[in-house]
């Protein structure tokens, strides 16, 4: 007779971390970060906070919480796996793309809900060098160009959105005007635009 | 306690009870095509007439007033599309209301309508997701053409104020439609108390088989195929008849009327010593709808826990063998969790917490102790993790 196994809804690799998480951040734990970062909003469905330890330039010990789903939780535990002993600079440039990868997959409608953990880690290492007084050189760095015309970068839509001036694609054109010339990148500018309001619970 | 296996995911789907499996399988035979004029052919609609009669006498109707349909989904499509020819045909009456916490069966076909260019309007729900009678009789005019009610809400259990609604559909000149999918089997459910003019429900969800359920019209109202090419089901719904589903779906009709006094006992009483167990056990929990027992459908708990995320919830039951649903975000593969129960004003966060447990009648109170034995060591762990403590 036939016998019909279930498959898992995600990857091992994600169900490894999902039931065994590693580096959480315990109650009651003796971690002091020297930076911290959060994104995200419990209404929103997903919430990350990430503490670094920094010696030498590298991240030398991490801690997180997150508030999610199975592949969140999966996704910023991979993340404190790769992240610990990167440099500053390696880490402020792990992508969602290269946590997924290392999951082995994740459903394509996870992908963007998901997976905020490099971007609670790079809340972190902001965090750690403005409390140093340290200047910032990566910020510039990662910044990617979404309108053309007009020259507007995903991090501009990025600081908008988490000081609050922004809120929809309106007040965005009247803040920056993206997309307000040639049009063409109106997807892309409204997909960067979704996804920072998702991630700062706008 | 060993690990066991506890489905309490009987809103979803139940299991096919053993006496309609054993009764599908002596009639066998019966797969003649029920239209043909050749004994075989006969004797197969025969069958199906039975199931008819078995049907209508659960919900208190006449046998032809009963439609075969592939399940509550097709028969919630042809309610709406039966008012939509309607409409197109230049009727005055071109607005339809439904509740705002309607299946989405209903909700989605509304919807596609609704950009199609029809009058679509949605009643809201009180906090436990009851109807608001009085804002429907605000909604009803004279150009209303259809009402739509649930006769119990499949996530919050909540059952809906169905009689007075119809009466107010009524009295101002529209038709009423329940979708009593969710009730059948679990509270009496009565075209005729309720005044019904169309009724829709599966099989699958009263331990009948999966893809056959009913369209309920009364006599003289509004109807047109949906289904077309064929002359089955008086012309109102084309497709060879699927003999072996239909007269399960009767077998399953004739049990759930014997058994219904005594399932509702049951799934009421495993209900609330789970919900009694989870506020002992577990702190800040929420239970969403209603703990009465006339206002809610006795096998669904649905409860929130604030700061755990329902999908993580689910699938750590899971590897403990306890089978659930999840109104947050993550299951439905949108950004939005369960449009049911934000409807009933519960908090985003909390809806992205919640979990539905509903039972049926293969649950035993066992389930129930297992289930308070996983599930606080569940809660506490998720919460463990969580950015927010409660």
């Amino acid at each position: 007779m036939e016998s019909f196994m279930a498959q898992w809804v995600y990857t091992d690799t994600v169900k490894d971390h999902f039931i065994n998480p590693r580096n959480l951040w315990k109650d009651g734990e003796d971690f002091t970060p020297d930076g911290v970062g959060e994104v995200g909003s419990l209404a929103c469905g997903d919430q990350m906070r990430v503490g670094i330890k920094v010696c030498d330039g590298r991240i030398s010990d991490l801690r997180w919480l997150t508030y999610g789903c199975a592949s969140a939780i999966a996704s910023t535990s991979m993340m404190s796996e790769m992240a610990k002993g990167m440099t500053l600079e390696e880490a402020y440039h792990l992508t969602p793309a290269a946590i997924t990868e290392a999951l082995g997959g994740l459903p394509e409608h996870k992908f963007h809900c998901s997976v905020l953990g490099d971007k609670a880690l790079r809340a972190a290492i902001d965090d750690y060098l403005e409390k140093n007084g340290m200047p910032n050189p990566y910020k510039a760095t990662t910044a990617k160009i979404i309108c053309e015309c007009k020259g507007v970068t995903d991090h501009m839509i990025e600081e908008l959105v988490k000081e609050g001036k922004v809120n929809n694609m309106e007040e965005l054109q009247r803040a920056t005007g993206a997309s307000t010339a040639c049009g063409k990148c109106r997807e892309r500018v409204l997909e960067v635009l979704n996804e920072c309001l998702h991630i700062y619970g706008k | 306690m060993d690990r066991r296996y506890v489905y309490l995911d009987n809103n979803g789907t139940t299991r096919i009870a053993d006496e309609v499996v054993a009764f599908m399988s002596e009639n066998n035979e019966l797969y003649g095509n029920a239209s043909s004029m050749h004994t075989l052919g006969r004797q197969a609609a025969s069958g199906i007439e039975w199931a008819r009669e078995k049907v209508a006498s659960l919900i208190d109707a006449e046998n032809d007033e009963i439609y075969f349909t592939s399940g509550a989904s097709e028969s919630n499509n042809m309610v709406l599309n039966i008012f939509r020819d309607r409409i197109d045909s230049g009727d005055k009456r071109n607005r339809i209301i439904i509740s705002s916490v309607e299946h989405p069966a209903t909700i989605e076909t509304a919807k596609y309508l609704k950009a199609k260019g029809y009058h679509i309007d949605y009643c809201p729900v009180d906090g436990i997701g009851r109807l608001r009678l009085d804002e429907l009789e605000r909604m009803l005019s004279s150009d209303v053409a259809l009402v739509s009610v649930m006769t119990g809400n499949n996530e919050s259990g909540t059952i809906q104020p169905v009689k007075e609604a119809a009466e107010l559909a009524h009295k101002a000149g529209a038709f009423f439609h329940t979708d009593a999918t969710q009730a059948i089997g679990k509270i009496p459910v009565s075209v005729k108390d309720i005044s019904a003019d169309y009724l829709s429900l599966s099989a699958h969800k009263f331990y009948g088989p999966k893809g056959v359920g009913v369209l309920y019209a009364r006599k003289g109202v509004p109807l047109s195929p949906f289904v077309h090419g064929g002359h089955q089901e008086r012309g109102m719904r084309a497709g060879t008849y699927n003999n072996q589903a239909i007269i399960g779906l009767g077998k399953a009709a004739e049990l759930a009327k014997a058994g219904l006094e005594e399932e509702h006992d049951k799934l009421w009483r495993m209900r609330e010593a789970l919900r009694k167990g989870i506020e002992e056990r577990i702190p800040g929990v929420v239970v969403n709808g209603s703990n009465d027992e006339n206002l809610c459908l006795p096998g669904t708990l649905n409860v929130s826990f604030p700061s755990a995320e329902g999908e993580s919830i689910l699938l750590y039951l899971d590897l403990e063998g306890i089978e659930v649903s999840t109104g947050s975000a993550c299951a439905t593969g949108s950004l939005e969790p369960s449009y049911v129960l934000l409807a009933a004003g519960l908090d985003v966060e909390l809806a992205h917490g919640s979990i539905r447990f509903s039972f049926g009648r293969y649950n035993t109170m066992e389930d129930v102790d297992y289930v308070l034995e996983k599930l606080p060591p569940v809660i506490e762990r998720v919460r463990a993790m969580s950015t927010r403590r409660i």
